[in-house]
């Protein structure tokens, strides 16, 4: 009976779906020779996609709403228990530590490139973690400061011949000094009011560096940035590719630390604390207001010096590396890795830059799939790939 | 500064606000209750303007009357986009109805990439040139220097589905239940409402009303492509804030405060920073208001 009862519903939504797309995936308008395309086998395929979809969709729900209730007891995960597991935890690292040392000299310079990016992604979701996940605050245009940064470089190299390792801090200070310039008029605004606003002063820095032709040369950028010297010496293509993956890696083990040192400080509490309850937390002597723009200040520091080490990668940037769309994907990378969770962002990193790249292959279809891979993710897993671990403390009698 | 040009920027921005209003409807409903950001509804107003081509397309093709093609081509889009917010609202959201509000985001961006890229990849990525469906109207001849005949048709719609929304909403058994679950979803279930229809009739209304905003764009700027969702679906996002999100007047007065903006300040100043403007203009509205111009200001309880 319920057998045929599942088919029955698969049915339905299989038709629903032939309707649905009916007119978008059968008819293909030529306007200029006023003709149609008729491509009925798309209908067929869309009926038998969604039959067998819509099945595995109920059964995958159907399991999730009886494994709620298990779960739960089950506690933590694999990957959160191997973290925690000391003996397991050197090793790793070793293991780590040595692939990442070797990885350059392995793989090619194009993989060496790819992995590149993926680790700037690694330190910009590591920053927005500090935002989003520690203090709670949803920012929807973090790529203004990453743009900052790389801005930063870009001019002052061209303007003073300030060199990578000068511009790194400067980038992340100015980064910071934009956070508190959006920190300050926002403090008052909460959940959806501070996400439309942050993503206002995104569009707002990205338009005035494509617009703002003097300052900032508009849409064409600025091209031939310095890769960094190694203590003055030019390097060649390769070797400069080579230090930089290094230079990346550096960075992202920094990062590690200083937000690993910052959950358990003060402000990482204080943080924590406000994000549960603003009030309750200001009632025990939180400042809220000093707290809060600490978060968006460190926060944007991290996306500064992302943003030189992007521009010296690049050599070349313009407006366009710095839109909504890279907050977005930043965005995503945080809450797909696991909010909080140090591990989590940045497998949520690595695994949003290097499979769009690695699914080259289908082309045109890989951007579909991450859309679908994002709404499925939320559904089945929303906490996340590796779901940060609140420390707690128990009473034992 | 001579008056016919400040009436020109009047109606501009009376026209374009329309547009944001329409869209905008969508936001706000839905963020009154369920409090989403829909971030697909700018997709919804693309697949609308996209379906409107195309059986508009056809049916020309097929030799019908011109009053016809634009009747049935606008039904079948209202039609289509109406579906579309139902099957997505119960894909990617129904789902997500107890999960942390974050999750839900997401979910919405994942639907949002999905649409466009599905469209991107059954249709084509280049502009699709849109048929102007609005004649020029011959009474309106005399007035057509400051208001065109499709900027008056885009106002004169606007306000008749305001008016059919304020209706439906204020007076329909559906309307008052819409009402009462935006206050208090338990309460409203407890009193007999079924608040997943309810939920449902919400993204099926806002939906209708992007299609429209979606064929009366489409067809007064004349042309369409897979991405056009994104940015009006941000404006009208940023319109909604203005107003208030979750307050129906409050969207559609902010709708109209943002294409004056828009309007008056690319008239006055410069066309460079015309999307500045705006979005200065909201940051300074939500410093001093920060529940938008006619937000309830939200107590926080302890």
């Amino acid at each position: 009976m319920t057998a045929t009862n599942e088919i029955k519903k698969s049915i339905i939504a299989s038709v629903w779906f032939m309707f649905l797309t009916f007119p978008i995936m059968v008819m293909k308008v030529n306007t200029v020779t006023q003709t149609v395309e008729w491509r009925w086998h798309n209908m067929a395929l869309v009926g038998v996609g969604a039959f067998f979809l819509s099945m595995l969709w109920r059964y995958l729900l159907k399991r999730k709403e009886e494994g709620g209730k298990r779960e739960k007891k089950a506690g933590l995960s694999l990957v959160q228990r191997l973290l925690q597991e000391k003996q397991f935890a050197l090793p790793g690292m070793l293991i780590i530590a040595l692939i990442t040392i070797l990885f350059p000299h392995i793989f090619s310079m194009y993989q060496t490139n790819i992995m590149i990016s993926a680790l700037i992604f690694v330190v910009l979701g590591l920053g927005l973690n500090i935002v989003i996940g520690l203090a709670g605050l949803l920012v929807l245009g973090y790529a203004a400061f990453f743009a900052v940064g790389a801005y930063s470089y870009a001019l002052l190299n061209l303007h003073f011949g300030v060199g990578f390792w000068i511009a790194l801090p400067i980038g992340g200070i100015l980064a910071a000094v934009f956070g508190v310039l959006l920190g300050y008029p926002v403090l008052r605004l909460r959940g959806d009011y501070l996400a439309i606003v942050t993503l206002g002063f995104g569009e707002i820095i990205r338009l005035v560096l494509e617009n703002w032709n003097e300052f900032s040369f508009g849409p064409s950028g600025i091209k031939n940035i310095p890769k960094p010297g190694f203590f003055g010496m030019e390097l060649s293509l390769q070797a400069s590719t080579v230090y930089i993956f290094y230079i990346v890696v550096v960075l992202v083990v920094f990062t590690i630390f200083v937000i690993n040192r910052l959950k358990n400080s003060r402000i990482g509490r204080a943080w924590t604390a406000l994000k549960d309850d603003e009030i309750a937390s200001q009632a025990m002597g939180i400042d809220k207001a000093k707290t809060k723009m600490r978060a968006f200040a460190l926060g944007a520091t991290w996306a500064g010096m992302a943003g030189v080490v992007f521009a010296a990668k690049t050599t070349f940037i313009n407006p366009a590396s710095f839109t909504l769309w890279e907050s977005v994907i930043i965005l995503c990378t945080v809450v797909l890795g696991g909010m909080g969770s140090i591990a989590g962002v940045i497998a949520g990193a690595l695994l949003l830059i290097l499979l769009p790249e690695y699914m080259r292959d289908f082309g045109e279809f890989r951007m579909i799939t991450f859309g679908a891979v994002l709404i499925v993710m939320m559904i089945f897993r929303p906490g996340g790939m590796v779901e940060d671990v609140r420390k707690t403390y128990k009473f034992e009698k | 500064m001579d008056f016919e040009y400040f009436t020109q920027l009047f109606f501009g921005g009376l026209t374009r606000g329309s547009i944001y209003a329409l869209i905008a409807l969508g936001y706000t409903m839905v963020y009154g209750i369920i409090e989403l950001i829909n971030f697909a509804h700018g997709e919804i107003y693309m697949i609308g303007a996209f379906t409107g081509l195309i059986i508009s397309s056809v049916l020309t093709m097929m030799g019908m009357p011109t009053l016809a093609v634009v009747v049935l081509a606008g039904m079948a889009s209202i039609v289509y986009s109406c579906s579309y917010g139902y099957t997505m609202e119960k894909i990617a959201y129904k789902p997500l109805r107890n999960a942390p509000r974050l999750s839900a985001l997401i979910s919405a961006i994942g639907m949002s990439l999905f649409l466009q890229n599905y469209v991107l990849l059954a249709q084509t990525s280049d502009f699709l040139p849109f048929p102007s469906l609005v004649p020029e109207f011959e009474f309106w001849e005399p007035y057509s220097h400051i208001l065109t005949s499709p900027e008056l048709m885009i106002l004169s719609t606007t306000v008749v589905v305001m008016v059919l929304l304020t209706l439906l909403i204020k007076f329909t058994k559906i309307g008052k239940a819409m009402r009462a679950t935006s206050q208090d979803k338990m309460m409203a279930s407890l009193l007999g409402i079924n608040v997943d229809q309810v939920i449902s009739a919400t993204f099926v209304v806002g939906s209708a009303t992007a299609a429209i905003g979606g064929i009366l764009i489409a067809s007064h700027i004349g042309q369409i492509n897979f991405y056009m969702g994104f940015i009006a679906g941000i404006k009208a996002f940023v319109a909604a804030v203005l107003g208030g999100i979750g307050s129906i007047p409050g969207a559609v007065l902010g709708s109209f405060v943002l294409g004056w903006t828009e309007s008056f300040f690319t008239g006055y100043i410069s066309s460079d920073y015309e999307d500045v403007f705006a979005f200065i203009f909201l940051v300074v509205i939500l410093i001093f208001r920060p529940s938008g111009i006619l937000g309830k200001s939200q107590t926080q309880k302890v």
